[in-house]
């Protein structure tokens, strides 16, 4: 019962020309191979034909060159949690504007969730995603299925069907299932077809009238708090669930300490779990929100720095997973509101690469680590086969100048939605050329 | 659980063999029958099809006994065939459904069985939608108690009219591979058959979601799929359980549809098992659902036969029951 998703999202009428591409000048950075050299990479038909240090200056006859500059060579970044808002929220975003900022951003894969009008909780929604993906985006599209029907939390969805359709995991979008049997249930259907459960971690009661995180911050605003044990709540439960059943779980985005204790613990009982981050909890916390900054506003809500360090430490330990832009894309008028009544989220696929690279800057982490939880590692979650660079590899790859200084000005992003928390920040990284199955989608 | 009859009977080395094979008061599961208790059930049962498609099939062995189908749970081919196997060996038979008892007045189950117990009955065949609910019943009355379903429990005479079926098919049941498919963990017929065919020697294989699975479903003696194209690979008998409506849509299993597609036996997944293997059904079936109609209706199916069978199989169950009767 085994099925992978059929690779539909990959523009597969754009016709490759046989005449192959030769970066030069590159340091090849590949977190599947701990590669880190100078070298060049040879490009024909969408895939890599040849990579290393021996065609740093070399290029085949009739390649067309590409010079790196000495620029960062990896493969491209695979988002996991991307919200489009198509269908039914395409005044924020659709998959083609998504896909342009997900391009400028070095993001060659992006996950889409099921939190659209209508809910993607049928094949025929599936289809509906990957046609339009394939007609109008310029990167790759998969999709994430609603684990329930309509995202209620009660009834499951077709897990199987979805699957065999293309869905590449599962996921109860922004909402976590209350009901335990239900959990149960679907992570115990789920294992009878491979498939992965993402969950949102969040108890709805504990967090129902919460704004930010729940502390000293929120006491002195006057903001109702969402506890961190709301999230740990859930997530032990699933941890629970998951040693009952088996089933293969991943939490989406955890945010505190105490999550990454119990995700570390179902590890070392070598457990199927897994667990992200969005950048947002690695790079921002709670008193960035200051004067009631909404765009500031997400869900999980930033946490004290502490959490923040945990989050860093934990990807440096490898207990997370993989780092997501959970890009969320809102309207101004939305955001424009008292912050209790301001939405959640914040946009994040172009700003994706250069704020993990402040870890990088900071000293904080190293840039293999950072770029392992960006490519390789949501790619053996997924069940990808790019998120390397390897012969015969599709040739999805980025090229990025780790060190240029530049501020963002959040009227130059391509995304619909403008709602992004680095507005006006001083960024240092940026992404010069994306490449996705052979073919410049983005270059600067 | 079983009460074995009075100890003269028992000791007595000089009664017919055919007596002390089946030294039993009771019919409330099929654990702990032997091998020998069992065919000799589907001995008589077998003399019994071959007699009812005769046209003299009246009997006088429970001439004088009364029966009483006691049912709590909604039933019309079980009640039927048990009437009918009743009367066809001669008993009076009463049928008493929970809509018309006193039950629907509060009365406990319990009070019901004392109830009934001082009508003096001889046989009492009984369903009811909480296990262990026929064998608590059955601490309470001095007269015969045949299970005839409680709750995801037990379902003798369904698993013996199985064998019985299959035995008549297959001209054995040792060494057979049977897939049981479906909903296992609701269901007695399963847990019934999979205890019987495995004492008589057949490779028993269960094949459902997990999700319609109970823990530790391999410590049933069973082989376990999660993948029905793998679990009827082979099998001489493909066996498919009833899904009840309230199951169908997302709490066990998301739809109709996709349960079909991977659990719904059609002629594509029949085509894994023997060519000559047959295919059965406890009834009532859900065409579309967990069989496809070409499928039911096809030669391979013995459904129908199933539901001769019972007839046969439960009239053997009196027969050796009443026997163990005292004279009153």
């Amino acid at each position: 019962m085994n099925t992978t998703p059929s690779p539909l999202s990959k523009r597969p009428q754009r016709a490759h020309s046989d005449a192959a591409t030769a970066f030069i000048n590159a340091r090849i950075i590949d977190p599947a191979t701990d590669r880190d050299e100078a070298g060049g990479l040879i490009v024909r038909n969408g895939l890599i034909e040849d990579l290393g240090p021996h065609l740093r200056r070399n290029a085949p006859e009739g390649a067309t060159v590409v010079d790196c500059k000495g620029h960062v060579l990896a493969p491209g970044l695979i988002d996991a949690q991307v919200f489009a808002g198509e269908p039914g929220f395409e005044h924020r975003e659709t998959l083609k504007t998504a896909s342009h900022a997900a391009a400028a951003g070095g993001v060659t894969t992006m996950v889409v969730m099921p939190d659209t009008n209508p809910v993607i909780d049928q094949v025929a929604l599936v289809d509906f995603i990957q046609r339009r993906a394939r007609d109008n985006a310029i990167v790759h599209v998969h999709t994430m299925a609603a684990m329930t029907k309509g995202l209620n939390g009660e009834e499951m969805t077709e897990i199987g069907l979805l699957k065999r359709a293309g869905a590449i995991a599962f996921s109860n979008g922004k909402r976590s299932i209350a009901n335990t049997r239900v959990m149960r249930n679907v992570l115990l259907y789920s294992r009878d077809f491979g498939a992965l459960i993402v969950h949102h971690t969040e108890d709805p009661y504990l967090s129902a009238t919460g704004s930010m995180n729940s502390g000293e911050v929120a006491a002195r605003l006057g903001l109702s708090g969402i506890p961190r044990a709301s999230e740990t709540i859930i997530l032990e439960r699933d941890v629970r669930l998951v040693e009952m059943t088996s089933g293969r779980y991943h939490a989406a985005t955890i945010s505190t300490a105490d999550s990454l204790a119990v995700v570390r613990a179902a590890k070392a009982k070598s457990l199927p779990v897994t667990c992200g981050v969005t950048i947002n909890h690695l790079t921002l916390n709670e008193n960035d929100i200051g004067p009631y900054r909404t765009f500031f506003k997400m869900r999980p809500p930033l946490r004290a720095d502490a959490d923040r360090a945990a989050m860093v430490e934990g990807l440096a330990s490898g207990d997370i997973d993989i780092i997501v832009s959970s890009h969320d894309p809102q309207d101004a008028d939305d955001k424009r509101r008292p912050f209790a009544e301001a939405t959640d989220g914040a946009v994040g696929l172009e700003t994706l690469l250069p704020a993990a690279l402040r870890l990088h800057h900071s000293g904080e982490l190293p840039l293999m680590t950072i770029l392992r939880a960006l490519t390789i590692n949501p790619a053996k979650l997924l069940g990808l086969h790019s998120g390397r660079l390897a012969k015969g590899s599709i040739a999805d790859l980025i090229i990025f100048d780790p060190d240029e200084p530049w501020v963002l000005n959040k009227d130059q992003l391509r995304s619909r939605s403008k709602n992004s928390p680095f507005d006006e920040s001083k960024m240092q990284g940026r992404v010069m050329r994306t490449v996705v199955a052979g073919e410049t989608v983005y270059q600067r | 659980m079983s009460l074995p009859i009075q100890t003269a009977l028992m000791t007595n080395a000089v009664a017919k063999v055919e007596t002390l094979h089946f030294p039993h008061r009771h019919l409330l599961t099929v654990e702990g029958l032997g091998v020998q208790e069992i065919h000799f059930l589907l001995d008589l049962a077998d003399r019994f099809a071959d007699e009812n498609r005769q046209a003299g099939k009246r009997h006088d062995v429970l001439r004088g006994r009364t029966l009483i189908n006691l049912f709590f749970e909604n039933s019309t081919r079980t009640q039927a065939s048990f009437e009918m196997a009743g009367k066809r060996l001669g008993a009076d038979v009463m049928n008493m459904s929970v809509a018309t008892s006193s039950v629907q007045k509060g009365e406990t189950l319990i009070d019901t069985a004392v109830t009934l117990n001082a009508m003096r009955p001889d046989l009492i065949v009984v369903r009811h939608h909480a296990a262990g609910a026929v064998e608590l019943l059955s601490q309470k009355v001095d007269c015969s108690v045949i299970n005839a379903g409680d709750g995801s429990h037990q379902h003798p005479t369904q698993a013996l009219l199985d064998a019985l079926t299959i035995r008549r098919a297959k001209g054995r049941i040792e060494g057979l591979t049977v897939a049981i498919c479906g909903d296992i963990l609701h269901s007695r017929v399963a847990r019934s058959n999979i205890i019987l065919l495995n004492t008589l020697g057949a490779r028993v294989r269960l094949a459902a979601p997990s999700t319609l699975l109970p823990a530790a479903p391999e410590r049933l003696g069973a082989e376990v799929f999660t993948d029905m194209w793998k679990a009827v690979e082979g099998a001489d008998v493909v066996m498919m359980l009833r899904l009840q409506r309230e199951r169908m849509e997302g709490s066990y299993v998301p739809s109709v549809r996709e349960y079909f597609h991977f659990f719904g036996l059609d002629h594509e997944k029949l085509a894994r098992a023997k060519p000559d293997a047959i295919v059965m059904h406890p009834g009532p079936m859900n065409r579309g659902v967990e069989i496809a109609s070409a499928v039911a209706d096809h030669s391979s199916s013995v459904i129908r036969e199933q539901v001769e069978m019972g007839v046969a199989a439960r009239m053997a169950v009196l027969d050796a029951l009443a026997r163990n009767l005292t004279k009153r």
